[in-house]
């Protein structure tokens, strides 16, 4: 150990006081390595006399709560050193991109909750007592039994479909619908549900373009 | 190293310790050496229906807490010679073991006995941590209620989320005519639901009650119709492939064919 021949950790002096630039590239282990070889053999004079301010960069790297935690102690080992921030231009997650669909598998049993950020595809049932929780889009591969909340953040085009069609209740926004009250479930369609003037709707999936001209929507010839 | 299957089911009431006592005894009497556990701290049954409540001297909590060791706390069966039971405390609570301590005590049982039967308590709070910390597999058991089949979805949620793999299914308590007539949800429409492997399905029998009263399972009783489902489910268990049992109560492929050939 001791020997870093890459340099991860750059330590430059500004007017009023230090900023330790750390690679996004390498490791995290090895980005620890360097920084505690820097601070301990290298860099002694800078390192040691009067209070410093510091300023921590990240760079694009993700870091955990713990990861953060370990890079703050050991930079707090040297007693000069005030840690004024740390930051990182880590790309923050923009709510998943309009048209994008997230695939997953499984089977939301009772009292399970998938939350998704985004629109979903389901492939799996969902039971009764399970909850899909989405800010887009649900579609079920599979029998939705349970409870769906499409457009969770009150997106109110958002829609739910599902290849088995029996929900114990629906949610789109912030509009609440449950079977049979409100609407009746027929033979095990392919169906899904959509808003209209803030009414709950069912129907046919092959009714699906005539509510969404945005999508791509095939002609034929 | 024997296996450890923990017998579950989230509702109460639905056949958990009847299913534990007739598989522990169903796998005796295939000569298997068994152990039952129950973990059912503060309400333990499996003693009363196998009928060995006045020969407990020590229970899980002492082996666990150290006050006797593990084979002074196990009742032998009066029936069997290589099945025993090792039964919960009744005077204290579920918090009064751990997992770990319950984990201990089945790998200590595994290493002298084929198969431990453990009998899990209702709920998913520290009963069920405790019951199944041991277990290599489980049983879950459900009726054909809508209640009973909502909490095995959520107790097999949790094993799912758990070191257990790939739980299996007992439908117990099948009332053919009421599932004919379609006020009983049928195996079928349970199974889509669920999503697991059904091992064994088990009718409504008054052999059961019967028998649990008299402290006698209802497995040693050939003629009652459940007892022939545990013992189809014990083979399964030992890895035999026994054809599900037929509800309407006409006689098997296997009766027909000894009518046929004049031995019925």
């Amino acid at each position: 150990m001791g020997t870093t021949k890459q340099h991860h950790v750059t330590i430059k002096g500004m007017k009023d006081g230090l900023v330790f630039l750390l690679d996004d590239t390498c490791e995290f282990t090895a980005l620890i390595q360097d920084l505690q070889y820097k601070l301990e053999h290298s860099h002694q004079n800078i390192l040691t006399g009067p209070i410093m301010h510091v300023d921590v960069k990240l760079g694009a790297r993700a870091v955990s709560d713990a990861e953060k935690e370990e890079i703050l102690n050991i930079l707090k080992q040297k007693g000069n050193l005030l840690i004024r921030s740390i930051e990182s231009d880590e790309p923050v997650n923009v709510s998943a991109s309009e048209n994008e669909m997230k695939i997953m598998t499984g089977v939301v049993r009772s009292g399970q909750v998938l939350h998704h950020v985004g629109n979903l595809l389901f492939l799996g049932d969902v039971n009764p007592g399970g909850t899909v929780n989405c800010t887009g889009d649900i579609y079920v591969m599979g029998a939705l039994r349970g409870t769906a909340h499409a457009g969770f953040e009150g997106n109110v085009d958002a829609i739910i479909a599902a290849s088995y069609f029996s929900p114990t209740q629906l949610r789109i926004a912030d509009v609440i619908s449950r079977p049979p009250d409100e609407w009746e479930i027929k033979e095990s369609n392919m169906e899904f549900a959509y808003l209209q003037e803030g009414n709950m709707q069912i129907d046919k999936i092959q009714n699906i373009a005539r509510l969404r001209k945005d999508t791509h929507i095939f002609k034929g010839v | 190293m024997g296996e450890a299957i923990v017998v579950t089911s989230g509702k109460g009431g639905v056949g958990k310790t009847t299913t534990s006592a007739n598989l522990g005894t169903a796998l005796a009497l295939l000569g298997r050496k068994v152990c039952m556990v129950d973990t059912d701290i503060g309400l333990r049954n499996l003693d009363v229906v196998m009928g060995l409540e006045n020969r407990i001297i020590y229970d899980l909590c002492d082996v666990a807490d150290g006050r006797c060791r593990l084979n002074q706390a196990l009742v032998k069966d009066k029936r069997f010679e290589e099945l025993y039971m090792l039964p919960a405390a009744q005077t204290k609570d579920k918090n009064a073991i751990s997992p770990e301590q319950v984990r201990d005590i089945i790998l200590e049982l595994k290493k002298e006995f084929e198969y431990v039967i453990i009998d899990c308590p209702a709920g998913i709070e520290q009963g069920f941590k405790n019951a199944i910390a041991g277990a290599d597999q489980a049983i879950v058991v459900t009726t054909p209620e809508n209640a009973a089949v909502r909490d095995a979805d959520r107790i097999i949620g949790l094993l799912e989320n758990s070191h257990i793999e790939s739980p299996k299914l007992v439908i117990n308590r099948i009332r053919h005519n009421m599932v004919k007539s379609g006020e009983m949800l049928d195996i079928d429409e349970i199974i889509q639901v669920l999503a697991i492997d059904l091992i064994g399905i088990v009718p409504d029998d008054e052999h059961v009650i019967k028998a649990a009263n008299s402290g006698e399972p209802t497995v040693m009783n050939p003629d009652s119709r459940a007892a022939i489902a545990y013992r189809n489910i014990a083979r399964r268990i030992v890895g035999d492939t026994v054809p599900l049992m037929l509800l309407d109560g006409k006689p098997g492929m296997f009766k027909r064919m000894k009518k046929f050939f004049g031995m019925g």
